[in-house]
């Protein structure tokens, strides 16, 4: 190959490095109803398709301590039969329009997502109507739906990865909803009766705690009266109990759960920092030199690209509305588990005692810059990220407004928040597997497969 | 939203399941009416031979860049299973002018995302980026296609990262376990029997000669193809691509002997009880044509199969859906899929998941019953066009993604379909009649040729929970 396209590889990368990135193209408008329904819109008539995302400030942490995974199957069910159409017709319905609709349930919000071709959209979202305020709940689609949850939990019951995040949320959050899994357990699932799932709508889904996202091919005129006709038959206001704050248990435990597989699955962390700290925007850029996505991080770098011990690594913030978390995780055969746990305590532990270099800064923030707008390139996308800033109490400039958040994290910022966030003594350790000289406070035999 | 509690683990480098086990691309390729193309993309070959189809889409200032190779795991040498794989993974290693995962490195620093993956039939590597960045990386990605370096080491270490990526998705996973046995079960003779990430014992054996034989061997601009999607036109992409491919000198002639011929059909059944195994599945896989093995007038079968899967077991009004799953009451979930790109043959599969406490041979049973009710009653005109109709209605959603046309039209590309092909496949869907969709059903699901797999508990107590569940 000749030489030519090397140099000038070399000549154009110095003036890239100079580029700003695209302004972004993107803006949200506030939409309000004259029923007084508000939902945060970006109009964009590139392809004739409109997506809406609804979500509830509450989710599985609301579920009660008996009856835990009822949100969730509630979230299986509102699609499965409404008003006049039963299970059949209203699939039918669905999928003859190519329309999509479904609802999910995380710990902290209850969510629907609706997606539609620009002519069957009044058709659309009056099938998401039907599906939040007239659910049938017909005997038919709870057994099945029942039996689809059951064996599911069945599935994550033998999932390494799975097992080890539940046991870890059940080490961390002891005593707290967050502690208990979102899908519930075979005992709960069995539990909960038509009665349970008929009052959820009624009690838990209020346009009180109710946020808009939409995308797509609609004007805010023609939105307005979509909003009133889907979701004005709501209840206006519903009262939950409050959930509490979660104080985090562990201590820096390390937990063995033993399972014969060749290679042990960790999750790790300890107490995080809030979305809404001043500090957030520091931790999250440091966070990424530790251990966000791709290939560039530390963790990667020391665990994957040096030593190969690992496929997979990483560390995470995981701000939740009742706990602020940072979280890790890595997959090592058995015989090689304490060496990456041990590494990883030691990238830890750097990170804290002297923060990200100047050059490590620069570089996740330019990342983290360029990236964000990889996100909107989907109708679907911009729906659910518009309704989770909502949820999350963003400002509607966000979308603007964030790389500026990124931009100003300076590196005395960065290494103040670095050495508090990071505690390596604190964390706690969930490990899943056999693995070999890891020294641990409880060593555990897998719940047997039921 | 927050994130679900469960963590799931960051994902890398990609291995893409084989082709036949990914979404049928069915589901995704696409146009509103008949006469309509899909995606409107726009071609043309540089002089080394180097396919460019560039697909605009103007929605945000980014692009989606992808380079695809006509090789992977089924092309590797005999004994060399992994090959293909290990040098997706060193290709992020450097060239002369990168240094050791820069690429990575500048890409990031440029705020791009990146990832790879390899299949049976194809290799691909991909940045989706800002559009100012796209001569950036078109200058990275045609750089390492003919100036990779790696350096013995380097192999081991990226070898041994490989050999734990085998232990997450196969080893700790009873069911790729048993999907690696039926492969061979199946497939015998052909190439497509090994698994794409390689046998344990062939990994741990590779090394810098392996790959850069293969890589010598199959990576050319002749034998790849180059689809950006985005906020981009091919008039802007011309001009890049030559100045920064078209140095790329071709290279030699390549082409693909693979020994497409089969056993003679032979039922085979697979029973796999597995200690780490709760709940019992079931599946079934028929050797079935593929776009790679037909003739283009013969594609009607292919279109065919395609309707077949979406009637049969495509979804929650399917035939399997509706009778396992909702009037028997005896599933958890059933249905059926069609893998129809591949160079060679594709794949027609059955599924089903029994409820808890009704014994696997039972949902078996009733599954069996209704593909011969279909075989012997025949099939619905009015079936048949909602089917069609369920088929076409949402393909305008393949237009809103930024990869998804990219996709779609690389893994076309790079077993052996055409870009037509592709852009009329709505028209060739809505031609599909009802004595196509029996006469294909009937050349393809014949008891003789099936493969069937059964996955169980090894503990006898867990499968026959019947007495406990459902509480």
């Amino acid at each position: 190959m000749s030489a030519r396209p090397l140099f000038r590889l070399f000549a154009l990368l110095p003036a890239l490095l100079l580029l700003p990135f695209a302004a972004h193209a993107i803006e949200a408008q506030r939409v309000v109803s004259p029923g007084g329904i508000e939902a945060w819109l970006v109009e964009d008539h590139s392809v004739p398709v409109i997506a809406l995302e609804v979500g509830f400030d509450g989710g599985a942490a609301l579920d009660s301590e008996d009856k835990p995974g009822l949100a969730n199957m509630v979230s299986a069910l509102l699609d499965e039969g409404a008003g006049d159409l039963d299970s059949l017709a209203f699939r039918t319905k669905l999928e003859s329009l190519a329309i999509g609709l479904s609802f999910s349930a995380s710990q902290d919000n209850f969510t629907g997502s609706l997606r539609t071709l620009l002519d069957n959209r009044d058709t659309a979202f009056d099938l998401m109507r039907q599906a939040l305020t007239e659910p049938r709940f017909d005997a038919e689609p709870v057994s099945r739906i029942r039996s689809q949850i059951q064996t599911s939990l069945k599935f994550d019951l033998q999932d390494p990865n799975t097992i080890a995040s539940r046991r870890w949320n059940e080490v961390m959050f002891e005593g707290h909803p967050y502690s208990r899994p979102t899908r519930g357990t075979q005992e709960s699932v069995a539990a909960i009766t038509v009665e349970d799932l008929r009052s959820f709508v009624p009690t838990r889904l209020g346009r009180d705690r109710m946020k808009i996202g939409v995308a797509g091919s609609i004007s805010p005129e023609d939105l307005k009266p979509l909003l009133d006709s889907t979701f004005g038959g709501l209840p206006a206001e519903v009262s939950v109990p409050p959930v509490v704050r979660a104080n985090l248990h562990g201590d820096g435990k390390t937990v063995v759960v033993e399972k014969d597989i060749p290679q042990s699955v960790a999750v790790i962390g300890h107490g995080g920092i809030d979305r809404h700290h001043p500090d957030f925007y520091p931790a999250f850029v440091v966070n990424h030199v530790l251990g966000g996505g791709g290939f560039t991080s530390r963790l990667m770098q020391e665990v994957r690209e040096k030593r190969g011990l690992a496929y997979s690594v990483y560390s995470a913030l995981a701000p939740y509305d009742h706990a602020a978390l940072v979280v890790g995780g890595v997959g090592t055969g058995n015989a090689r588990m304490k060496e990456s746990l041990d590494i990883i305590r030691a990238e830890w532990a750097r990170m804290a005692s002297e923060g990200p270099t100047a050059e490590e800064l620069e570089d996740a923030k330019t990342y983290l810059m360029g990236a964000w707008p990889l996100r909107f390139t989907s109708t679907p996308n911009v729906a659910a990220i518009l309704a989770s800033m909502q949820l999350d109490g963003y400002p509607i400039d966000h979308l603007q407004t964030r790389n500026d958040k990124v931009a100003a994290v300076t590196l005395e910022d960065a290494r103040r928040v670095a050495a508090s966030l990071y505690k390596p003594e604190a964390l706690t350790v969930v490990v899943v597997g056999q693995p070999e000289g890891v020294q641990e406070a409880a060593r555990e035999t897998a719940e047997p497969a039921r | 939203m927050s994130r679900p509690i469960a963590l799931a683990l960051l994902v890398v480098c990609t291995l893409a399941v084989p082709a036949w086990a990914q979404t049928p691309d069915a589901q995704s390729a696409d146009a509103p009416s008949p006469d309509e193309r899909l995606f409107g993309a726009e071609t043309f070959s540089l002089d080394n031979g180097l396919q460019v189809v560039v697909v605009e889409n103007h929605r945000v200032p980014v692009v989606s860049h992808m380079v695809w190779y006509k090789v992977g795991a089924a092309d590797e040498p005999p004994g060399k299973s992994g090959i293909a794989h290990l040098l997706e993974h060193l290709m992020f290693k450097g060239t002369d002018k990168i240094g050791p995962n820069d690429f990575s490195n500048i890409i990031a620093r440029h705020g791009g995302q990146q990832n790879a993956f390899t299949s049976s039939d194809y290799t691909g590597y991909y940045q989706n980026i800002a559009k100012e960045r796209l001569p950036l990386v078109m200058e990275m990605e045609s750089d390492r296609m003919a100036n990779l370096r790696m350096t013995a080491e380097e192999v081991v270490t990226e070898r041994a990262v490989v050999i734990e990526e085998r232990l997450s998705r196969i080893e700790n996973e009873p069911a790729a376990l048993l999907g690696e046995r039926l492969d061979l079960a199946r497939w015998v003779t052909h190439p497509y029997r090994n698994p794409v990430i390689g046998w344990a014992h062939e990994l741990e054996k590779l090394d810098r000669q392996d790959a850069l034989s293969f890589y010598k061997q199959w990576y050319a601009p002749n034998n790849a193809i180059l689809v950006i999607s985005g906020d981009v036109t091919a008039d802007e992409v011309r001009p890049l691509a030559e100045a920064t491919y078209g140095q790329v000198p071709r290279g030699p002639d390549i082409e693909r002997t693979r020994v497409r011929a089969l056993l003679p059909d032979t039922a085979t059944r697979l029973v796999m009880e597995h200690p780490r195994v709760a709940q019992p599945t079931w599946q079934r896989q028929y050797t079935a044509p593929s776009f790679g093995t037909v003739e283009e007038e013969g594609a009607r079968e292919v279109y065919a199969l395609q309707v077949l899967s979406e009637l049969l077991g495509g979804g929650a009004t399917s035939r399997l859906y509706r009778a396992l799953v909702v009037e028997q009451e005896l599933a958890a979930s059933a249905g059926s899929w069609y893998s129809a790109r591949a160079v060679d043959w594709g794949t027609f599969g059955l599924y089903v998941t029994p409820r808890p406490g009704v014994d696997v041979n039972a949902a078996e049973k009733a599954l069996v019953a209704e593909v011969d009710r279909l075989l012997r009653e025949g099939v619905g005109e009015q079936e048949v066009a909602d089917a069609k109709n369920r088929m076409r209605a949402g393909v305008i959603y393949a237009r809103d993604s930024l990869q998804g046309a990219a996709q779609t039209i690389g893994s076309a590309l790079a077993t052996g379909g055409t870009l037509d092909q592709v852009e009329t496949w709505p028209a060739r869907i809505a031609e599909v009649t009802r004595d196509e969709v029996m006469a294909a059903a009937r050349a393809v699901l014949r008891d003789q040729a099936a493969t069937t797999g059964v996955l169980l508990p090894a503990d006898p107590a867990q499968s026959a929970d019947a007495a406990a569940a459902p509480r």
